[in-house]
């Protein structure tokens, strides 16, 4: 009998398979379909301040092994997620949450933040300092490991949970954003948001998306991801969530053996809904086949020898 | 409450222009609305096709579409005995409870299809159903037959006046109707939402990322707040329209 369970910041998760932020809404809507609690976690959607309806539409555009989003942050607001979004899902889901904070001000990040602090069914809180579609805030934090650092140090003077830093792959150097993160109090780093990307219609000769451009994921970007995961966990001590096209047990297995201590599942949930519980109840046999009896003793096993 | 299911095709044929039909067999019981769609996963494609729902029996269901990119061309190209992992059961779908005694119907072009399962329930419900269904062409027309053959007054408006009434489907208005429902390009519903007197459900269409929900892609603002055209939609009421 093989064990998936990993250790998350003192969390104990009965598999490290977490639907990423933006592709499973606030979870509750899944449990129609399946019983969520077979999941390792939810990392809920981005959530800020003020309600937002987002960007314009279109705001998706379909790429091979893939599709870039433009969504822009729409959620209800902080205060609405915790007093309407939380009780629905505490209906369905008996396990602790990840909320992604996303803000335009550092202020705004911290009082994100310490509202969900207050939450009994948070369990670490995820610092969204890499969203690509909205101006003035999320990317333009998460490029430079000044403010990295700075929002980093502000969100953990207030609050107690892990807090950990999703990065953007958008950068030169990925590292520097990481020591940065860890510098500032991390607990922990999330990574990789989505790419920047764009698509042209060819009729109408104009970008597809009305933004002009987006977040481009799915399972076009997992060596991407590979590789940057792979250089953080030599950069920085800190547990490392991976995220990038991930889209099967063999690939949780692959981004664990490159570092990440957990993994979120993006782009799949929007193909396939039942991809979370499907990639979670294949990888016992595909841990067998691969003779890995505890799925915590491979994680950066790639970097040894 | 939709549910992922593997359908086999039965037949797919080229029914005008560049417009096909395609017979699905497999479980319906899912799709329990006319409006509703279902979206399917095309090979080599990552993210599915959303259509509209054109009829459905107990084990197998149509849609009519039209091909305009890679997806739907491979689509056209596959022939019967082929099985597809197919999303069912998604949308709200129409609400045919307060259609009225005289319900008016108006598709245009690839809006065609949701209304024919919309007039076959109405029928099925005992009302007098009136089908508007505009083309640009004569060689564009689908279903006329169809229509009729449900007991449906069917008008068709070609805009090069090839067939039937030319012009826009606004054109061919019948002045006696209790409540309508549409589905078609968005310039063609904001003109029938412009020409209505009654009340009426619009069906909308937008680039979906997941078409259940999850991904925000689609939403819209509504003058009851931001609805997902996917999940809350794609039939919204004319009260709550925002252009």
């Amino acid at each position: 009998m093989v064990n998936t369970s990993v250790m998350l910041c003192g969390i104990k998760l009965d598999n490290p398979v977490i639907p990423a932020s933006g592709t499973f809404g606030f979870g509750y809507e899944f449990a129609d379909f399946y019983d969520i609690n077979v999941l390792g976690s939810i990392a809920l959607k981005g959530t800020t301040k003020n309600a937002r309806f987002g960007n314009p539409t279109p705001r998706i555009a379909e790429c091979r092994d893939g599709l870039i989003n433009s969504i822009g942050l729409q959620n209800p607001g902080i205060d609405k997620v915790i007093s309407e979004e939380l009780p629905k899902l505490k209906n369905v889901f008996n396990k602790k949450a990840i909320a992604n904070v996303g803000g335009f001000s550092i202020a705004e990040y911290v009082e994100v933040a310490e509202k969900f602090d207050n939450e009994d069914q948070i369990g670490i809180l995820e610092l969204n300092v890499s969203c690509p579609n909205v101006h003035g805030g999320g990317l333009s934090f998460g490029t430079d490991p000044k403010n990295v650092c700075e929002v980093t140090k502000a969100v953990k003077a207030v609050v107690k949970k892990p807090v950990f830093v999703k990065l953007t792959p958008n950068v030169t150097d990925i590292k520097a954003i990481a020591r940065a993160a860890a510098d500032g109090g991390a607990d922990g780093l999330s990574l990789i948001n989505t790419l920047l990307g764009m698509r042209i219609d060819l009729k109408t000769k104009k970008p597809v998306i009305a933004n002009k451009s987006g977040g481009f994921s799915g399972r076009a970007v997992k060596p991407v991801a590979l590789k940057l995961i792979y250089d953080v966990y030599e950069a920085v001590k800190l547990p490392i969530i991976g995220i990038g096209g991930i889209s099967s047990a063999e690939d949780v297995i692959e981004f664990m053996l490159a570092g990440a201590t957990a993994v979120q599942v993006g782009a799949e949930n929007l193909v396939n809904p039942y991809a979370c519980k499907e990639i979670i109840e294949n990888l016992p046999s595909v841990m067998e086949k691969y003779k890995i009896c505890k799925l915590k003793n491979i994680i950066g096993e790639a970097h040894n020898g | 409450m939709y549910k992922k299911n593997i359908y086999t095709v039965v037949s797919n044929k080229n029914i005008t222009a560049n417009i096909y039909e395609m017979i699905l067999s497999g479980d319906t019981q899912y799709i329990v609305k006319p409006g509703q769609f279902i979206n399917i996963a095309v090979e080599g494609f990552y993210l599915r096709r959303p259509l509209s729902v054109c009829f459905k029996t107990e084990n197998a269901f149509t849609v009519i579409y039209k091909v305009v990119g890679g997806g739907t061309e491979k689509m056209s190209m596959m022939s019967s005995g082929v099985k597809l992992d197919v999303l069912t059961g998604l949308g709200n779908g129409f609400d045919t409870s307060l259609s009225g005694n005289k319900p008016l119907l108006i598709g245009g072009g690839a809006g065609v299809p949701p209304m024919y399962y919309l007039a076959e329930t109405l029928i099925r419900e005992g009302r007098k159903v009136t089908v508007i269904e505009g083309f640009n062409s004569k060689n564009e027309i689908f279903y006329e037959n169809e229509f009729k053959s449900l007991g449906a007054e069917v008008i068709i408006t070609t805009v090069d006046g090839s067939y039937g009434v030319k012009g826009f489907v606004t054109d061919a208005f019948i002045e006696d109707y209790s409540y309508f429902y549409t589905c078609g390009p968005e310039p063609m519903l904001k003109a029938v939402y412009d020409k209505t007197a009654t009340s009426g459900q619009f069906s909308f269409e937008e680039r979906m990322g997941c078409g259940f929900g999850a991904c925000m892609g689609c939403t819209c603002k509504t003058k009851y707040g931001n609805k997902r055209i996917c999940k809350d939609g794609p039939v919204l009421l004319k009260e709550e329209i925002v252009w």
